[in-house]
């Protein structure tokens, strides 16, 4: 087992699978304000995705690129966490999974950027400054939401509920790992502790934590998702315009 | 090569903008070696940026030139030269204030209308027509604006 590549690997889904969720949002946002938010908050996540897949198909040393890596294997092959892979749901659901994502992808990226591996380093001062947007679009969305109508309430209080059993996932201890995810809960809870209280929202209390996604198990909503990412390349080896 | 523009603030060239980082000569092989980075990870110009620099090494006869890009250190608003900023401003975009601690998003404080000076200015959104601008409006002429978000 390859350690390094093993990790950025998992990095590289993450933000390649949420990249190509967010892009959905794409012409059907609430507001065109919006559309735009994530449509570039969506590049920002697959601009972390291509570096981290580079860097991974280097440690493998098996000869493949970001292209291969994305476009070429198959579900059980993605290292990404289930969160990522879940539908959009409506804009509370969606805005839940990019609170969840940002409150966990800034304190990694900021421990990255002090880590012994260069590469990973370099990229980890990169992406927590795109993160530390994502987190505050987020929030903000959170807090509106929650603490506005009844309905919005209502709505995003659902949405937390439903996204939060994927948050144990996240950060699994992996003492090996070049940043063991397990140390990096602790600025997690207080971030969003501070967004749900602002947002007049519950914390769940959740005990079912599904798993499986770092091990290539994941739901079916990823297989969908790869035959539309893929469709092109498979169909056109290389095609570019 | 100081006057490649950006594709996409075409007022400002690579070098004021902060993303031509070197210029070099390979020693070995005489050839030149330009570094540049990305303003953000996903920025789409890249491409666009880097057969603009090869067209006009190979213009002024370096049609060999390597150029590298590189991702530390990170790219940083602080990076845009005071030209840069006069020009952005003149050009209707709002300037960047200057970045605070790393991984913080900085406060924008009365960031200026570009077109009549007002500090009364409000965000529209926090993301813009590309990755490095938000959309905001002046409260006093009512017109909207970029600005160029300190990163």
């Amino acid at each position: 087992m390859n350690g390094p590549f093993e990790f950025a690997l998992r990095l590289g889904d993450d933000a390649l699978i949420a990249a190509q969720r967010l892009a959905e949002w794409t012409t059907r946002a609430p507001e065109m304000e919006e559309d735009v938010a994530l449509a570039n908050i969506a590049l920002d996540q697959l601009g972390a995705a291509r570096l981290l897949l580079t860097y991974a198909g280097e440690l493998e040393g098996a000869g493949r690129d970001e292209d291969a890596l994305a476009y070429l294997r198959g579900d059980r092959e993605f290292r990404n966490c289930l969160l990522v892979e879940l539908p959009n749901g409506d804009f509370a659901v969606t805005m839940a999974k990019l609170l969840v994502l940002s409150a966990y992808q800034l304190p990694l990226y900021t421990a990255l950027a002090g880590c012994a591996d260069e590469r990973l380093a370099a990229i980890g001062a990169k992406a927590r400054k795109e993160s530390a947007y994502h987190l505050d679009h987020s929030s903000l969305w959170v807090k509106r939401l929650g603490d506005g109508t009844e309905e919005s309430h209502r709505r995003m209080q659902a949405a937390v509920d439903q996204v939060w059993p994927y948050v144990a996932e996240l950060f699994a201890p992996d003492p090996a790992a070049p940043i063991d995810p397990a140390t990096l809960r602790p600025e997690f809870d207080a971030t969003v502790a501070d967004v749900l209280a602002e947002a007049t929202l519950t914390p769940p209390e959740t005990s079912w934590a599904p798993a499986g996604g770092r091990d290539g198990v994941h739901t079916e909503h990823l297989s969908y998702l790869l035959a539309e990412m893929q469709v092109l390349h498979r169909a056109h080896p290389g095609a570019a315009w | 090569m100081a006057a490649v523009v950006d594709p996409e603030i075409r007022v400002l060239t690579i070098d004021e903008l902060g993303i031509l980082r070197a210029v070099d000569e390979d020693p070995a092989s005489g050839r030149v070696v330009v570094t540049i980075t990305p303003t953000y990870t996903g920025c789409p110009a890249m491409d666009v940026i880097r057969a603009d620099i090869r067209r006009a090494l190979a213009a002024a006869g370096h049609p060999e030139a390597e150029i590298r890009t590189v991702h530390h250190p990170a790219w940083s608003t602080d990076w845009i030269s005071e030209s840069g900023r006069a020009k952005l401003a003149a050009a209707g975009i709002a300037p960047p204030s200057p970045v605070g601690a790393p991984g913080v998003v900085a406060l924008t404080l009365a960031v200026r209308c570009p077109r009549c000076g007002s500090p009364e200015t409000e965000q529209l959104s926090r993301f813009g027509s590309t990755a490095c601008k938000a959309l905001w409006r002046c409260r006093s002429c009512s017109e909207p604006f970029d600005h160029l978000k300190a990163l």
